[in-house]
């Protein structure tokens, strides 16, 4: 374990503040909170010689919400991560957590079958057999898969040159989900930040390596990050900033794959870390500079927008408020939710998906009869969805409407 | 006046009076203790927790080590629930003499002190925090020990054989018919009474205040050294490996995991009196110092308390008179007062060690059962001792595991400790008139990172409900345990410790007003 994450441990006052905040501890008895399974529990942790006593650690969503709040500066979901990656390395990981955190297997596989794919998960038998042999809840939020990757995309684009130059040039980090699942999100990103005059450049990208580290896998998380690392890092030296549509991959790059999967001193890590840019950052930093367009046609939309827990653990407030109020016409509800309850593959788990749909419940209520609802995080876009009905897009699709670029 | 009859007594309830009241009983004398606060209320309550391998000793005592590596052994074979195998490491770092680590080695052969000398590279691999600048690295048989845990294992073994453990019993005079002791008259603080206890045989085993008893019995120039220590205990584990720096003994060259926490220390001054041991603002930054020299960083980690206590040390009157009592015998003493002062009946052991308690209670009983003309074969060594109710709980993770069993049935008193409910219960009926120290010697109530801040009202409160305590008696109680905790705090207020005490302070005063509850203090 890294050391500076446990020694975070000290800075515990007993407070009880990261208790109170924690979604999962408030609506199920079976995790016991933050504090004591972090700055508490911690101290009676000798894995290498005595194992892991304490399973109900593995109810951690991860949400990363205690840390948030902890006015000491304890990062106890940072130290729930790593306490859960030695228990899973001791008990061994479950071929269930094995399978969601290849995103890149997966999403391979879920595009090249995608007919079949996409009419499987919709199908009540085969989800129920799922969850009897894989252990996925057989109704936890199962994305559509795209018929042909993003990827694909860009190289045709690429192809056909039909792409705008300009010496104001960006490096788009598009991650996982965008290219096997919501193409059409990452299309539009391009085409929004064409719209403000910048070239993209979409190089090749690996998995950051986030479902396996929050499933444990730590050697497997470390090893992706570090190639996808590799990727970016020659643009970030060029003097190039790194935008993402992905809040929680981006936090990956940004921080936590140096703190949690103790690469702090990656030089790749480290050159990428200060010019990763979630995208409403980067598009409110243009503006605050008078270089984002703000011509734009009205959407006449109440929309609930709901700031996913990742986006928070960035500390960058919600700049997509920032962006919502340029849109002429478009009402913005707050639902002051702290999370959706789905914490990336967390939902998914047939033990764990009525607590994901307890702690998502308030938000859904308020999300349910809109006509769209808003969140920065796909994995939560699809509980939010699955919950509700309610389709659920990126801040960057109210965009894409409001620039009339549909 | 309550009169109790008995064949040994024994006075003082720390290690030492322990074993000797478990060792008599097992040879079958009626015996009783005699312990004028709490069991390990003394020197043994706030010693360092190391289970010696011996290897401290193998270049100035022999002898020492020698005792150390058979004891340990016979020890971990007895009561293994009071101890933690967290093996030990000797390691040379930059500041220390490179010879020291041939010399060490060598005496450790000639002590039969069982030691592995490693890569000082697999050490590290095992205890990342560990100096990474170290030279030498050695392994040998430390462990850690609990020394409540201990002393009541010692207790329920000597009581199934009959002793009469009798705490808060206070030794104010000791009774003579011509040259025999016969007796001692003792206060019980419980009550205020005060009681008689006719011995045929009496044992002083006062630890530091061995002289004093002496000279209540009439035999004068006992003279026992208070040889003050401090320790620092940090918030967590630093290490889970005792680390001894390998160099001749000085200060702060032991880091020991003990339970949830870390212990540095320890010091060596004289003092003048073992009740009043100060702790100087200098004797903590030389602890923190060596900290860091064994621990890069340790300074920056938390310090939750400081405490000292007074080593036993006996001086004979040809003893030098140099201060630095380090140098002076830590070797056991038995007293024969029937040679040196012509008094029967009548025995002192003092000195030694917590590792060699045991020996040291058989061979005064040894001598008891030469002079009685007694032949009773010692069989400590070999009797294992009862388990505690929280058979095992001296492995770091064992409260935890605990809690993880039963997170659903029961409240936490103590959250840093993890002491539930059911077990201040129990040990609230089991001796209903304590006070929060005697539960925390028990239990740890109290003693992790918010050092009672959380959970002292709780177990108040919990005190008031199961006994017939008074409103103000329990605010006395709670405000003397804090007052208590306070004492080890100030001297290492900085850093994070400081934001707690501050926290506690407006949780104790500024929420419950403690300072101006009535308080009823008694007895
Ligand atoms: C700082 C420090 C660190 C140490 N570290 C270690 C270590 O790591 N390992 C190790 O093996 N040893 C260690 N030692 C040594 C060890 O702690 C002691 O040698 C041992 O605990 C002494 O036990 P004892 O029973 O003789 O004395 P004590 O534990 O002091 O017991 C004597 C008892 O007599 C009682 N008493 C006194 N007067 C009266 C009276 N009038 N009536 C009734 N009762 C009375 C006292 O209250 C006390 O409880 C350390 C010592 C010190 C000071
Ligand atoms: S919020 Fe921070 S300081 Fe307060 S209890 Fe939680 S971890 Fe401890
Ligand atoms: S990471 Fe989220 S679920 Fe886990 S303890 Fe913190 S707040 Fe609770």
């Amino acid at each position: 374990m890294s050391q500076s994450i446990r020694d975070s441990l000290d800075h515990c006052v007993k407070c009880t503040i990261c208790e109170t905040q924690c979604p999962v501890a408030a609506v199920t008895p079976l995790f016991p909170g933050p504090k004591y399974v972090g700055p508490q529990a911690e101290r009676y942790r000798d894995a290498s010689r005595e194992g892991s006593p304490d399973d109900s650690l593995d109810y951690c969503s991860g949400c990363g919400t205690c840390t948030l709040v902890c006015p000491q500066g304890v990062k106890v979901a940072e130290i729930n991560a790593q306490a859960r990656a030695v228990m899973k390395a001791q008990k061994g990981v479950p071929f269930r957590d094995k399978l969601i955190s290849r995103t890149v297997v997966g999403g391979r596989l879920s595009v090249a079958t995608s007919p079949l794919y996409n009419w499987g998960i919709g199908v009540g038998a085969l989800r129920w057999a799922a969850e009897r042999t894989v252990g996925i809840h057989r109704r936890a939020p199962m994305p559509h898969a795209a018929r042909t990757t993003f990827r694909t995309w860009v190289w045709r684009r690429n192809l056909t040159r039909r792409r705008v130059r300009s010496t104001h040039r960006v490096v788009y980090f598009h991650g996982c989900a965008a290219n096997y699942y919501e193409t059409e999100l990452a299309r539009r990103t391009v085409a929004v930040l064409e719209h403000q005059g910048i070239e993209v450049i979409i190089p090749r990208q690996e998995c950051c390596g986030l479902p396996m580290q929050s499933n444990g896998l730590l050697d497997e998380a470390r090893a992706s990050v570090r190639r996808l690392a590799a990727q970016l890092a020659p643009y970030a030296r060029e003097g190039l900033d790194i935008v993402s549509t992905s809040t929680s991959c981006s936090l990956m790059l940004k921080r936590e794959a140096r703190e949690i999967l103790e690469l702090e001193d990656d030089p790749d890590l480290r050159a990428l870390a200060p010019r990763m840019f979630d995208i409403c950052e980067y598009l409110v930093g243009l503006y605050e500079q008078g270089k984002l367009q703000t011509q734009m046609q009205p959407v006449p939309l109440t929309v609930p927008y709901h700031p996913p827990c990742q986006l928070r653990a960035h500390n960058i407030g919600t700049p997509a408020h920032r962006l919502f109020e340029l849109i002429p016409e478009l009402r913005v509800i707050d639902p002051n939710v702290t999370c959706c309850g789905v914490a990336g593959t967390y939902g998914l788990k047939a033990e764990k998906y009525d607590i994901a749909m307890a702690v998502g419940a308030p938000l859904f209520a308020q999300v349910d009869g809109s006509e769209l609802a808003c969140c920065d995080s796909e994995t939560c876009r699809w509980q939010i969805n699955s919950a509700t009905g309610v389709e659920t897009v990126h801040p960057i699709e109210l965009l894409y409407r409001a620039y009339g670029l549909e | 006046m309550e009169a109790i009859q008995t064949e040994v007594l024994v006075i003082g309830g720390g290690a030492t009076g322990l074993g000797v009241v478990r060792d008599a009983a097992l040879r079958g004398y009626d015996t009783v203790l005699l312990e004028r606060v709490d069991l390990g209320q003394g020197t043994t309550g706030r010693f360092h927790g190391l289970l010696h391998s011996g290897g401290r000793y193998v270049t100035r005592d022999v002898e020492a080590g020698k005792e150390c590596a058979l004891e340990r052994d016979v020890l971990s074979r007895i009561v293994p629930d009071a101890i933690e195998e967290t093996g030990g490491f000797f390691v040379t770092t930059p500041v220390d003499d490179p010879d020291y680590a041939d010399a060490f080695a060598r005496g450790c052969v000639d002590a039969g002190v069982w030691v592995d000398e490693i890569e000082p590279a697999l050490a590290i691999a095992e205890e990342p925090r560990l100096n990474p600048r170290i030279s030498r690295a050695f392994r040998v048989k430390d462990g850690a020990v609990d020394a409540w845990k201990l002393l009541w294992a010692n207790a329920r073994s000597a009581q199934q054989h009959g002793a009469r453990i009798l705490t808060y019993h206070w030794v104010t005079s000791i009774l003579r018919e011509d040259d025999a002791v016969t007796g001692v008259i003792a206060r019980n603080d419980l009550t205020g009474e005060e009681v008689r206890i006719d011995a045929a045989f009496t044992i002083n085993a006062s630890g530091a205040w061995a002289g004093e008893i002496a000279t209540m019995a009439g035999a004068d120039g006992v003279t026992v050294v208070p040889g003050k220590g401090i320790m620092i205990a940090m918030n967590h584990r630093l290490v889970n490996t005792v680390i001894n720096r390998c160099d001749p003994p000085g200060d702060g060259d032991i880091l020991v995991p003990v339970r949830t926490v870390s212990v540095i220390g320890t010091t060596d001054t004289e003092a003048r009196n073992p009740d009043e041991l100060e702790i100087t603002h200098d004797e903590v930054q030389r602890m923190l110092d060596a900290g860091e020299v064994l621990v890069p960083g340790f300074r920056n980690t938390r310090a939750l308390h400081v405490w000292a206590g007074a080593r036993p040390l006996f001086k004979d009157e040809r003893a030098d008179q140099s201060l630095d009592t380090r140098h002076m015998s830590r070797g056991m003493a038995l007293v024969d007062h029937e040679r040196r002062d012509g008094l029967r009946r009548f025995l002192t052991i003092t000195g030694g060690k917590f590792t060699t308690y045991r020996l040291m209670a058989e061979v005064v009983v040894n001598a008891m059962c030469e002079q009685l003309g007694d032949d009773r074969p010692c069989t400590t060594a070999t009797t294992p001792m009862p388990v505690s109710a929280e058979d095992g709980a001296t492995r770091v993770g064992a409260r935890l595991a605990r809690r993880e069993r039963n997170l659903h049935d029961e409240k936490v008193v103590c959250e840093c400790e993890l002491v539930t409910r059911g077990l201040m219960v129990q040990e609230i009926d089991r001796k209903p008139l304590g006070n929060l120290d005697d539960l925390r010697r028990v239990l740890r109530l109290g003693m992790g990172p918010c050092q009672g801040g959380y959970c002292a009202h709780r177990a108040t409160a919990l005190v008031h409900e199961r006994t017939d305590i008074s409103a103000g008696r329990a605010h006395e109680l709670l405000h003397r345990f804090y007052e208590y905790r306070w004492l080890g705090l100030k001297p290492i207020l900085y850093g994070d410790q400081v934001r707690q005490a501050v926290l506690d302070e407006w949780i104790i005063n500024g929420t419950l007003d403690l300072e101006h509850l009535p308080r009823e203090v008694s007895r």
